[in-house]
């Protein structure tokens, strides 16, 4: 998981993944890349921590530390989650699909 | 105040778009979202270049607030309700800001853009034209406006509630998980300070929870509903957000913003600090 992803949003200048985690991913229907959701990181309690609204690829980005989270999207196509861990410092990819 | 009073239904907000003396508001984190659709009819406010002043680390002035709300086409006697993403964060703090500039007759769209959107309510491009205004502001009511001395002098003695998330009360990060983390300061929380993150008050399509809910959560984390509250965050827009369930919603009489929050508090010299969980349960994550 903590090899270069395939695609990801681009990442903020001075952004540093020796120190820090970030999880980037897509929202996806159907294999499409779902823009305009509302994706919510939670933590292993199922606690909201953060919220962002996808770009038009689909594409969500959270600065999160290391263990494991839930990624929900809620949009007008369907809502969905998944989990994700983060072990240490670098990048992270997942994917929701909503349906 | 009451929920009648502080809160409209987007069932409401979209029979009353053209209503009269009724101005729809939008004010977001993003600031470039209204421009890719926004409420028909609705005018956008930029918390960042717009509510704050250019130089000094503060609001705009009563003269700054009046020639804005002016330029904007706001009467004094008209209704504004506002509007936001992420629940209502920055419209939150809008309605605080307004209600400190004495405008009473201020609302909140329950749910905000998301629920608007998830709703598949219209959007709109087009950018309203409004006359100018001879918009008049009253004093800053410093009755909901915490500084920082205030603060260093409520610890133990009032309620603080800090409404940011378990990692940044406990010092683990600075920021919100979707923002970078560049911060110069210190980690942590005011000693005494309860964490009652913001979140809980809204159910996940963006709108408030009910006055029973809301009146549970704060009773179970310690909130002594008889002592004074100031709520804090990061710079005051999420707590802003819980001001508004704790004194528009449930009535309690004195709630105070502190605006100057953690990015403030963190960095003075001097003062103490607390790191970990804290008291209240939620910070044991």
């Amino acid at each position: 998981m903590c090899s270069a992803p395939e695609q990801t949003a681009e990442l903020p200048a001075g952004t540093d993944l020796t120190k820090e985690s970030v999880l980037v991913g897509k929202v996806t229907n159907g294999g499409s890349p779902v823009g305009g959701a509302f994706v919510r990181l939670l933590d292993r309690t199922g606690e909201f921590t953060a919220e962002v609204v996808s770009s038009a690829s689909g594409d969500y980005r959270f600065f999160a530390r290391p263990g494991t989270w839930t990624v929900r999207a809620l949009s007008r196509s369907g809502n969905g989650q998944t989990e994700v861990s983060v072990g240490g410092p670098g990048l992270f990819t997942n994917e929701v699909q909503v349906a | 105040m009451s929920r009648q009073d502080a809160l409209v239904s987007a069932d409401w907000a979209e029979q009353n778009l053209d209503a009269p003396n009724t101005v729809f508001v939008e004010v977001d984190e993003d600031t470039t979202a209204y421009e890719g659709g926004h409420i028909p009819g609705a005018v956008k406010l930029d918390w960042k270049t717009e509510l704050q002043d250019p130089v000094r680390r503060d609001f705009v002035d009563k003269a700054g607030f009046e020639e804005l709300l002016s330029s904007k086409g706001i009467s004094n006697d008209d209704t504004v309700i506002l509007y936001g993403g992420n629940n209502n964060w920055f419209a939150a703090y809008a309605y605080w800001y307004f209600k400190l500039y004495g405008h009473q007759a201020v609302k909140l769209l329950d749910g905000g853009r998301k629920k608007w959107e998830l709703d598949g309510r219209k959007l709109d491009t087009e950018v309203p034209q409004r006359s100018q205004t001879q918009y008049t502001a009253k004093e800053q009511d410093t009755s909901i406006r915490a500084f920082r001395d205030e603060v260093v002098n409520a610890i133990g003695t009032k309620n603080l509630v800090d409404v940011r998330s378990p990692d940044e009360f406990s010092g683990k990060l600075l920021a919100p998980a979707h923002l970078p983390q560049e911060q110069a300061q210190r980690g942590g929380h005011i000693p005494s300070a309860l964490n009652v993150p913001w979140s809980k008050a809204a159910n996940e399509d963006g709108t408030f929870k009910s006055d029973d809910e809301l009146r549970a959560l704060y009773e179970e984390q310690g909130l002594d509903s008889s002592r004074p509250t100031i709520a804090y965050c990061r710079i005051g827009e999420r707590s802003s957000h819980t001001w508004f369930a704790l004194h528009e919603l449930l009535g309690e009489t004195d709630v105070k913003n502190y605006d100057g929050s953690w990015t403030e508090y963190g960095s003075l010299i001097g003062v103490p600090i607390e790191t970990g969980p804290g008291q209240s349960g939620s910070g044991k994550s």
